[in-house]
Formats: C-alpha cells, sequence, structure tokens
C-alpha cells in the first residue's frame, strides 16, 4: 500500500521565487532565506518520494471571482507554471498523479469531505516557489505532483479543525492505494503577513513561534484556533497556515502512531512582506 | 440574524469576505483581466475608455485611476486581484503593499528588514498603542 512517510512545511512568498529566477539567491538580503533550505534540498533528495501531494493556495490565478472552490484536487497529468502578470516562472511543467488523485478524490468525498475535481488548472507561485526551495533549479520535478488548492483569498475560509480533519481523510485515501508508494505532504503558505491596507507588514514572531511549537507537538490543540486569532495575531494573509494543518492531520501520530521526528525547522524574517517558516516532520 | 463577523475591530484590515466580493465583483474580474499582455497594452494605451468597458462603479474606477489601493479594498477589491495592476505597472508586491501603509517605499522596506510592523498596540480599533 501507498504510505505518507513525511509532511513539509514552508512559507510560498512569490518574491522567493523571483529571487531564485533572477539569481539574486546570494545577496546579503536572501542568502539567509535560501540557507535555510540547504539541508532541506538534501533531504529531499536522499528521501526520493515517488508522488507529493502538494497543498497550497492558488492567488487570484487560475481562480477568478467566477468560481471559487474550498477544496480542489488537481486530477490532470500536468500543470502548466501560470503567467501571474510577470511572466510565467521559468520552471519545469508539473507533472501529475492522476491515477492517486482520482483515488484520493473518491475516498476523501465518500468521507464527506467535498473536493472540487479540477482537470485543467494553471499553477501559480503557491505551488511553484515550495518547489523550487526543496529542489533549486532543476530541469524536471523529482516526482509527480498532487496539487491541492484550498481557498484562503475569500472569507470564510475553511477552518483550522475542518483542515486538520482532512488531513485524517487523506491519509486514509492514500494508505487505501494499493501500489507501494512514498508519498509526501506538503502544507504551504504563511507564516505571519498581511499584504493589506495601512496595517501591511505586520509580522509576529512570537505567534509564528508557537504555531510550530504547537503544530509538532499539539495539532490537536492548534486546530482549534479560531479565523480570527489568525487575523489578528498574525495578519490577513497570516490566515493561509490553516493549509499546514492538512498536512500536519495526515501525519500517523493523529491517527494513534508513533510520534514525528523533527527533521528540520527554520525561521526567519523577512521576505519580501512575510515571515518564513519551514519544517519538516518525518513519520516513524 | 446577523452573521458572525469578528474581525469588523481589526485596525487598518479589510477581510475579504463574501460580502466584499459581490461589491467588488466587476473590479476585481477588471483586474483579473490584466493577466493577458494584450488586456494590459489596450489598458495602458487608454485606461479610462478600457475602465469603461467594465460595469464597476465610478468610484472605483476612479480609485484604479488613482492607483488608490486603500480605496479599491474599500470598494470591494482584493489585494490578490489588484496586484494584477500593480503588476502591469511594473510595482512589486512590496512596493504595492508599502503604498497602502502611507511610508515611503524606503522606509516600509526598512521596517520589514528591521522584523515588520509590531502587532502590538495593533490587534484592536482604539486600542493604546
Amino acid at each position: 500500500m501507498a504510505r505518507i512517510t513525511a509532511s513539509v512545511y514552508t512559507s510560498h512568498v512569490p518574491a522567493i521565487g523571483a529571487a531564485l529566477d533572477l539569481h539574486k539567491t546570494a545577496e546579503p538580503y536572501w542568502q539567509p532565506v535560501f540557507k535555510g533550505y540547504e539541508f532541506s534540498k538534501q533531504w529531499l533528495k536522499d528521501q526520493k518520494p515517488d508522488v507529493i501531494f502538494l497543498v497550497f493556495n492558488d492567488h487570484a490565478t487560475a481562480f477568478s471571482l467566477e468560481m471559487i472552490p474550498t477544496f480542489a484536487i488537481g486530477t490532470a497529468a500536468e500543470f502548466t507554471p501560470a503567467d501571474e502578470g510577470w511572466g510565467p516562472r521559468p520552471v519545469p511543467k508539473v507533472i501529475g498523479h492522476p491515477k492517486l488523485a482520482a483515488h484520493i478524490a473518491q475516498s476523501v468525498i465518500q468521507d464527506d469531505f467535498d473536493l472540487t475535481i479540477v482537470n485543467k488548472m494553471d499553477v501559480d507561485h503557491g505551488l511553484t516557489v515550495p518547489l523550487s526551495l526543496m529542489c533549486g533549479e532543476v530541469q524536471a520535478w523529482p516526482c509527480p505532483v498532487i496539487p491541492f488548492a484550498v481557498n484562503v483569498v475569500q472569507y470564510p475560509v475553511p477552518s483550522g479543525r475542518r483542515c486538520f480533519n482532512l488531513g485524517k481523510a487523506i491519509r486514509k485515501a492514500v494508505e487505501s492505494y494499493d501500489e507501494p508508494l512514498n508519498v509526501q505532504i506538503w502544507g504551504t503558505g504563511g507564516m505571519s503577513h498581511q499584504l493589506q491596507g495601512p496595517r501591511a507588514g505586520l509580522i509576529n514572531k512570537e505567534f509564528d513561534t508557537m504555531f510550530l511549537d504547537r503544530l509538532i507537538a499539539d495539532p490537536e490543540g492548534l486546530a482549534g484556533v479560531p479565523h480570527i486569532d489568525y487575523v489578528r495575531e498574525a495578519g490577513s494573509e497570516g490566515i493561509e497556515l490553516v493549509m499546514w494543518l492538512i498536512a500536519r492531520g495526515a501525519m500517523s501520530d493523529v491517527g494513534g502512531g508513533n510520534k514525528p521526528t523533527v527533521r528540520h525547522r527554520f525561521y526567519h524574517v523577512p521576505a519580501s512582506n512575510t515571515a518564513v517558516g519551514h519544517l519538516i516532520l518525518e513519520n516513524n | 440574524m446577523s452573521l458572525d463577523k469578528p474581525y469588523k475591530d481589526v485596525p487598518g484590515t479589510t477581510i475579504f469576505d463574501a460580502d466584499m466580493s459581490r461589491q467588488g465583483y466587476h473590479l476585481n474580474q477588471f483586474c483579473m483581466s490584466l493577466m493577458k499582455a494584450d488586456n494590459r497594452a489596450r489598458f495602458k494605451a487608454d485606461e479610462r475608455a478600457y475602465l469603461d468597458e467594465w460595469p464597476m462603479t465610478e468610484e472605483q474606477k476612479q480609485a484604479v485611476l488613482d492607483r488608490d489601493l486603500n480605496r479599491c479594498i474599500a470598494l470591494g477589491g482584493n489585494i490578490y486581484f489588484l496586484a494584477k495592476i500593480g503588476a502591469t505597472d511594473g510595482k512589486s508586491f512590496q512596493q504595492m503593499a508599502g503604498s497602502m501603509t502611507g511610508m515611503s517605499e524606503d522606509a516600509y522596506r526598512d521596517m520589514m528588514v528591521s522584523g515588520g510592523r509590531s502587532v502590538e498596540g495593533n490587534r484592536y480599533i482604539g486600542e493604546k498603542k
């Protein structure tokens, strides 16, 4: 059967993608950010996942206001990096895993999570920046990726609790897949940031540190944190952090297994307007 | 019965909820149209004429012409959509975010490098700093 072996958490700031694409990674401003991912790049090479289930949000790219799916699973064979207005990022096409994606959709919908199934979707920086951070500049991504888009743009977005429970359903779905695949689940977005209004630029290191601590040790309790706490403490765009709870909910300890091993933890302020957080948890 | 909107008392923050989205629908869809290079060129050639193709309110059109992002947001705009105007103008996300704070571009950048805007005194409207 397929197995979720690890979860990866990372911010997906668009400026990080621009810094990579314009070869600015060695500049003093960016150097500390990319240093935080050096371990992770080697780790990913060593782990050799067969599939990455990548939880992200679309930023008014594939989804305008015509349709706003709360949870959308990408079941296509491939996904093209989007032109977000600055031209598409010069990164490889994202190859999907339609068979596993369809299996997960079937299982998770039967578990009462009403996913939207998407067979055509360009993917924006929310998906490609995490891949770039974890893989560096490559000719092809190391394995197929199942994009899973969460609406965190228009309120109300799904609650932390709902996201956490969805993670549990995703783990169940993966473990009922017959092929012996090594699957990783990534939760992206955050950490504290606000991009709008006179309060733009908000960063809350204490909140972010608490979030990372509880994500590791008390995810069940963390899932109960209401939206308003994210907005007030971590900024209006800090709400993206609920997506990390999907990945965390898919870890074995949530279903009674052993505690995961914290393989890597990193935090840095700033990348453009945003606090960068990163965590790798391995299942035991 | 009224809906639960506990986020109305956060200073300097407009939450883009279903009601704001309803008010800003055409404004945001106009922004979305700027994802296409042809539309960007037409908009740049004659902003007013391009805006007049959209059933936006006059206030919304004026806010776009003024590049007043706070006003755009008050009228239902969402930052991820409004960012398409910034991209058309060749502005970075940091320049756009900074433009809403009343700070100069350099002062905003320096604030971010120094750890960002503190949450202290910024949690509730009317809170003492």
